[in-house]
């Protein structure tokens, strides 16, 4: 298992693509932001956290398709199904490699990108504990996602048509949380109610995945 | 012959279902022509809200069955992953569209109602938003039968994606009351209620639920038949290749 998880790591890490275009992405997406909406420095701080949230999503969502696309196409996906490892742990193994490769660089961004949307001061530590909370609940059920369309050719479309509804829970909470904090309230509730779609996904989806997987291998 | 897995043979199930058909088309026929003449043209207006209140003959039968019709797709999804029965797979697959067309119709009617009563077209309200989030449940429910090409691996990858789908509707839900506490009055219907509206909206109103009902009921048994015809017609193809 560990295995795996360091062989994903450096694929992603070494062969280029993923790793580095997704933090790219996002640098661009909150650079276009002010050319949208306006200037104004007051009306991007108040939207600056919903926005960040939402540049995540959409990073996270480019990058999806990678997850099983190359070992579905050279035969490593057929050889990690024979594999002793039960397809779910493979499953939620990849979850947790997209993660460390595109979630956490993206928590580890946000908060230089906030200083480009003007965001306020006390909603920092909310906007990076959200975002640190809520990125895996994507990456998992982003895998969902991939494992159910890994068989479809030029998926990719499709791939976020079927997971951005999926979304919608954890993008609603998470930038609740983060804009909360940014209004000095409390944000305590929404933070853990992203956790908990965060926890419950990691805890049932693998599941879904790896049956979906199984049927595109059949 | 008493169970309900006998109609899980196609040749059952056509027979019944064409037997059936007709009369329940007659019947939701019925029901919408008598409830939508009757709600329309022989109730009073409200005195508050004019004649718009009309549009709660649409628009509340439809937003009911485009529920329903989702809760279906989920039954019959979970038919076909436990049994395997390919008629249930492919009478969820029948319900989606029937489905997603009552939730835009709901949407519609709800944006032209909204208009004079709120003001607005549209309102990010729960309930408004947790029927646009249901459409788009149906179109990637839909896009994804599209697909796939082996119609076995596609009922699985769908069903799937319907369970997992239903998990996530719901949850979105009540994730949206947290969210914004919106315009859209509570359940007014209710089935433990003395008296949930005046009678003479309440028996046009149930009628035309009922027809609703057995519309949906009619248009997937109809979609239903016709996507065994398709198959049927496939394997006979396949067969002349063979032969």
């Amino acid at each position: 298992m560990i295995g795996l998880l360091k062989r994903d790591l450096a694929l992603a890490i070494r062969a280029g693509g993923g790793f580095g275009l997704s933090l790219a992405f996002f640098l661009i997406f909150t650079a276009l932001v002010p050319f949208g909406v306006g200037p104004e420095t007051g009306r991007l701080s108040e939207m600056a956290a919903g926005l960040l949230w939402l540049g995540a999503l959409l990073a996270c969502l480019l990058s999806l398709d990678r997850i099983f696309q190359l070992d579905w196409e050279d035969g490593t996906l057929d050889l990690l199904a024979t594999s002793p490892l039960p397809l779910e742990s493979v499953a939620a193994l990849k979850a947790l490699a997209h993660w460390l490769t595109t979630g956490l660089p993206l928590v580890a961004a946000a908060p230089v990108l906030g200083i480009l949307l003007n965001l306020p001061g006390a909603a920092y530590p909310w906007l990076i504990a959200s975002l640190f909370v809520g990125t895996p609940a994507l990456s998992i059920i982003g895998t969902f996602g991939a494992a159910l369309t890994v068989g479809i050719k030029r998926g990719g479309l499709l791939l976020s048509l079927l997971v951005l509804p999926l979304y919608v829970p954890t993008l609603l909470f998470g930038a609740l949380a983060a804009t909360r904090g940014a209004q000095g309230l409390d944000a305590t509730t929404p933070l853990a109610l992203t956790a908990g779609i965060t926890l419950g996904a990691a805890a049932l989806l693998p599941f879904a995945a790896a049956a979906a997987l199984r049927v595109n291998l059949r | 012959m008493s169970s309900i897995w006998e109609y899980a043979n196609p040749r059952r199930f056509m027979a019944t279902s064409g037997a059936l058909l007709p009369w329940i088309s007659a019947i939701a026929a019925i029901c919408l022509v008598v409830g939508l003449v009757w709600g329309f043209f022989f109730t009073p207006n409200d005195f508050r809200q004019g004649s718009t209140v009309k549009i709660i003959y649409v628009h509340v039968p439809s937003a009911i069955m485009a529920v329903n019709a989702w809760l279906m797709m989920l039954v019959a999804s979970l038919i076909w992953v436990v049994r395997r029965h390919h008629v249930s797979a492919l009478a969820a697959k029948a319900a989606a569209p029937v489905g997603m067309v009552f939730t835009l119709i709901a949407l519609f009617t709800g944006a032209v109602w909204g208009q004079p009563m709120w003001g607005t077209w549209w309102e990010w309200d729960p309930r408004l938003t947790s029927f646009l989030i249901l459409f788009l449940f149906y179109l990637g429910f839909m896009a994804l039968w599209e697909a796939i090409e082996n119609p076995d691996q596609a009922a699985d990858l769908t069903a799937v994606l319907c369970l997992v789908g239903s998990v996530f509707a719901v949850i979105s839900r009540y994730a949206l009351v947290f969210w914004n506490q919106g315009l859209h009055q509570g359940a007014t219907l209710s089935l433990d209620a003395e008296q949930n509206i005046a009678d003479v909206f309440w028996y046009p109103l149930i009628t035309v639920m009922a027809g609703f009902g057995f519309l949906f009921l009619a248009l997937v048994l109809y979609r239903t038949r016709t996507e065994i015809r398709a198959r049927r017609v496939k394997a006979l193809i396949a067969q002349e290749r063979m032969a």
